[in-house]
Order: C-alpha cells, then structure tokens, then sequence
C-alpha cells in the first residue's frame, strides 16, 4: 500500500512581527519545524505499514521546507516530495488543497492520506477535509489512532465533543490526525539522519503536477486577506499578593465591581 | 451577487437538544441580515427532528429547511456534506454559518470545497459590508487577529466558536415557512459506518465547549484528589471544570476536560486558571475568556500575564476561602 503524508513546515514559534504593508507575517530568521500534528500522522503512518507499502510526504513550501522534509525521511518516511512554484504562492486552503490533490493525483494507487488535524500556525483544519472533497474519497478528522488495515478498511478511533468513536471506512480516504496527550515527538538519531541524505527527494513543480493553475496560488485562493492585525491589547491585570483571607476579599470585591458576579 | 440571498445557520444538536451555540449564531445572523436586508434560515439536519421546528419559531427567523431521515441520525461526512451540498446548489444562500464544534469543522470545509467556496474558520466575530461577510478569527497562537473576505465566490461560509457571541433572545412565536428538503440517500453504498461509540462526558461532568464559567486545574493541584477542591468551586458558580494538558496526562481528569492547543479553544465569560502555570498551548486555548482570574505560586508564572486578576498563593488555601466567599455573595444576590 501507498500512504500519502501532508505535512507543514511551521515557524517554531507565534511570536512573529507583521509587516503591515503586505498583511503578511514576517517569518525570516525564524526557525521553523515539522507541524507536530503532522509528525503525529506520519508516526500513525509508520505504525500501520507492513513490509512493501511505501510511505510518501508531500510539503508545498519555499525551498527551506527541505529540512522538514529530509526529517521526515530520517523518522521513517521512503520518500520526500516538495511542491514548489512561483504560482504556488500565496494560496488559501482551497489553493493548497487543490495543489495537493493534485499531486496526489500522480499516484493513481494511494491507499490513505495522512495530514495532521491542525496547523500550529494558523490552525484552521481546512486542508484533510479539503483534500477529501476535491479527490471524492472518505475523511476521518480528529483522528487519534489509526488501526491496521484488514480486506481493504479501516478502522479509526476518533474523538468527538461527546467523546469517541471508531468508524470504519473504505480506501483510499483522509485521515486528519490529532495526537493524544502521551504523544512525544521523536527526534531521530544521527544515523537515520544521515541514511535520510540517500533516500529519494524531488521537487515538482506546476508543470509536474499538471494541475489546473486557475486554481493554485492568489488566482486560485477564494480568500483572501483583508487586514491583519495585534488583537486589542488585554488591560494590565491586578496582582493580589496580600494573604489569603485578604486577597479573596478583594478579589470578590474587585469582581462585584466589574458586576461579573 | 445578486441571486444568492439569505444567511443559513446550521442547527447542531446535542443529545435530542439543539447545542446553545446555534442560537448564538442565530442572534449573529440576525444582527448581520438587518444589515444586508436579508432573511434568517435555520438549517436541520437528522432524524426525528421536524419537533425542533416549534421552538426555533420563537426565535424570530425567517425559514426552516428541515432535512430528515433515519439515514441522518448520526453525524457523518459524506451523508450530512452532500445533503448541504444539494441544499445550497438549489436555494442559493449568500451566507452559511456553522458551529466551530468537532462536527462543524469537519463538515464546513468539506461542503466549501465541494461547491468551491470560501470558508473562513474559527471566527470569533462576523460583520457584513454590502453583502461580503467579513469574518474575524485569531491566528499564529492568538497574537493576530485576520479579518477576511470572499469577494468572486457564494455562498460565503464561516465557522463560529461557541461562546463569542450573544444568544439570540427568545421572542413571541412567529411562523417561519417551512421547507422539506427531500433526504435521497442510499444507506447501504455509504462509504463508512460507526462501528462504537464511547462517550466519556457523562452526565454529571458539565461540556467546557459551551460553559460560561470554567474553572481550570493544572500541574499545581498535585492530585486526582485535591481536585475536589475546584469541583466545589466550580459546583458553587454552576461553572465546568476544565484542566491543563499537564492535570489531564498525570490521569487526574478526563481529556474531554482538557482546555489548549491539543485539546478544545475555550472562551466563557470567567476562566478561573488555578495552579497552571501557562504554557503557550494551554493559553492559546484560554486567552480570549472575557475574565481571568488566576491563582498560582509563582509570581512569574506566564499566566499571570494574560489575567485581570491574579492571587499569589497556595490554592489550597485560597480556593477553600474563594468558595465560601462566593456562595455568601451569591445567596445575597
């Protein structure tokens, strides 16, 4: 089988400046990661392959991304793939979506697409649900284990507001994962490291995709971005530091004043 | 784009209840279409939901399309997507709104993508200028805010976050018209199906999704035990109690009770943060609660930061004295 893995390159922190002249957020000198939700499905991909499937992680980004893909390589992934074109840039979530899918189109044998549920970035979960509309095939979100895979389903067992639940589904389909909480992101030893510099690693370009440009890039993104900006500063909060018995007292009187309670 | 008209709200249900957060985009949509001069449509979808339609009549909306059949009664992707698919393709709305829940954004993008619209999500405030919604959400941890538009495309959809805005205030009972949208849906080509369900907020444990009040336990607490303090805190304000990543992994509460990045984005009017130190996850989920009230320790700890009001100290004394305090004040009110 061949599992397909989205990932993100994501800045390491959200402490960024803006630049307010183009509504974008200033990401250079900014060192970056892989996505942890991302690193997450790839993990639940490496922990349901049997021996001849194939696992592919796909990033759409500027050239830097190859350092997030070359450590997916060295966490087990067979190949890497990097979508990068100037008429990639500056996509929405349906731009990126639709540059993804076709990509994926590529492969005409995938069996699951893995991407992670969220973004830590700008954290919208457009793209798994996206993806699955625009390719026609099944979605699971807030996926948190993914189980093997029998006569040609799967089982997912994935949170819901009132808890869980475990569907089955056909492939090829979406899988959006959310880690659990024991969740800690391997970092892989030197040796993969470095076994990861012989594995195979491309990049595609529009013309490798052969997809429809009118739907990549800022032609093809339906949003677009009108203003962005530093929320309302939140006022200096008060520091009560008197002893308990006073501190409440104040703390009562304090919210009587603000008629919260 | 004149032939698409009217705001949707998709109406989502909990346990054969409809979920507060529809009504508060019910309040929004309403406030926007006296804007734009556009109708109010409630949308529903599921089974044995047509009794629903009485008490919407009492919030003053326009139109229902009521959508129900057996093959309806769970929530799936590709049933409840194509169903609103097929709805927006033949009547046309300017506007569709949906809860930012678990089942909200699961459905929203898919549907977007499907009839190659726009979505903005997450938003956490909504305004309309001529007829472009231009939605508000928060990115890059909470320290920006996006305001957005879909200029060329219809409908326009957004995600909301249960608790940004006001209820829609119950009204005399109007007759909104009702339209049956037939469900075609041929239950045995479905493409997955729920093999278990494993609820862990039971009854007694109140949803921190919807709460207004929520009181929150981390690292501090120490135990499983000590969290009967907060619980009767929490029990005295009628408030959810909410945890930190940190409380939910020591095993102390139940991960539906997780507040953060990896767990639900809260904003109730008071979020009480008690022994939690605030990590950036556990912030991003909070720091838009309308008050903070925190109590820690550590005169440093970041939570103090993003609060309108904190308490140096040990909770185990000031909690206690927070919540006799508290059932005082309220008995008199």
């Amino acid at each position: 089988m061949r599992f397909i893995i989205c990932v993100k390159q994501v800045p390491e922190t959200n402490d960024l400046k803006i630049d307010p002249k183009t509504n974008k957020v200033l990401k250079q000198g900014v060192s970056t990661i892989i996505n942890p939700f991302d690193q997450f499905a790839l993990e639940e991909a490496i922990k349901i392959r049997k021996e001849g499937d194939e696992i592919i992680v796909i990033s759409m980004g500027d050239t830097e991304t190859k350092s997030t893909l070359m450590r997916c390589l060295a966490l087990g992934a067979d190949r890497a793939i990097l979508l990068n074109d100037d008429c990639f840039k500056d996509s929405d979530t349906f731009g990126t979506s639709n540059i993804l899918a076709a990509a994926i189109r590529k492969f005409d044998d995938y069996s699951i697409i893995f991407c992670g549920n969220s973004s830590f970035d700008t954290g919208s979960s457009q793209v798994g649900p996206e993806l699955a509309a625009i390719l026609g095939i099944p979605q699971v979100t807030y996926a948190e284990s993914t189980e093997k895979v029998e006569n040609g389903k799967i089982r997912i067992k994935a949170q819901t507001d009132e808890g869980y639940r475990i569907v089955e589904s056909t492939l090829p389909l979406v899988i959006a994962g959310i880690p659990p909480s024991s969740f800690q992101p391997r970092i892989p030893p030197l040796p993969k490291i470095l076994a990861a510099q012989k594995k195979p690693y491309e990049v595609w370009n529009v013309e490798d995709i052969e997809g429809d440009k009118a739907k990549f890039g800022s032609t093809g993104s339906l949003i677009k971005v009108k203003k962005l900006y530093e929320p309302p500063k939140r006022e200096q909060g008060i520091l009560i530091t008197e002893e308990p018995n006073i501190a409440v007292g104040k703390l009562i009187e304090l919210l009587s004043k603000d008629k919260v309670i | 784009m004149g032939d698409y008209k009217d705001i949707w709200v998709f109406i989502e249900f909990k346990k054969s209840t409809i979920r507060g957060v529809s009504f508060e985009l019910i309040g929004k949509a309403k406030e926007l279409a006296k804007k734009s001069n556009e109708k109010v449509c409630a949308v529903l979808l599921g089974n044995s939901i047509s009794k629903f339609c009485e008490e919407l009549a009492y919030h003053d909306i326009d139109k229902i399309y009521l959508c129900e059949d057996a093959v309806l009664e769970e929530y799936l992707t590709e049933t409840y997507s194509s169903i609103l698919v097929d709805l927006a393709k033949e009547y046309m709305p300017n506007i569709i709104l949906i809860p930012a829940t678990k089942i909200g954004k699961d459905l929203a993008p898919n549907v977007a993508a499907t009839l190659e619209t726009g979505l903005t999500a997450d938003c956490i405030d909504l305004n309309i200028q001529e007829d472009n919604l231009i939605p508000t959400r928060s990115v890059y941890g909470a320290n920006y805010l996006v305001d957005t538009i879909c200029p060329n495309k219809r409908p326009q959809m957004a995600t909301v976050r249960p608790n940004v805005m006001e209820k829609s205030e119950v009204s005399s009972k109007t007759n909104p018209e009702l339209i049956e949208f037939p469900v075609k849906i041929d239950s045995s080509k479905l493409k997955m199906k729920i093999i278990e369900k494993i609820e862990t907020t039971t009854t007694d444990i109140k949803p921190i999704d919807e709460a207004e009040i929520i009181v929150s336990g981390g690292r501090g607490i120490g135990s499983k035990d000590n969290f009967k303090i907060i619980e009767e805190l929490a029990a005295v304000l009628n408030a959810a109690v909410g945890a930190s990543r940190a409380a939910v992994d020591a095993g102390w509460i139940s991960k539906s009770c997780q507040v953060g990045q990896s767990g639900t984005v809260v904003c109730p009017n008071i979020y009480i943060a008690c022994g939690i130190s605030g990590t950036t996850q556990h912030l991003v989920g909070m720091k838009s609660s309308k008050k903070i009230i925190a109590i820690n320790k550590d005169p440093n700890a970041p939570i103090f930061e993003v609060c309108d009001y904190g308490i140096v100290g040990d909770y185990k004394l000031i909690i206690p004295l927070l919540t006799e305090a508290l059932k005082k004040k309220l008995s008199q009110n």
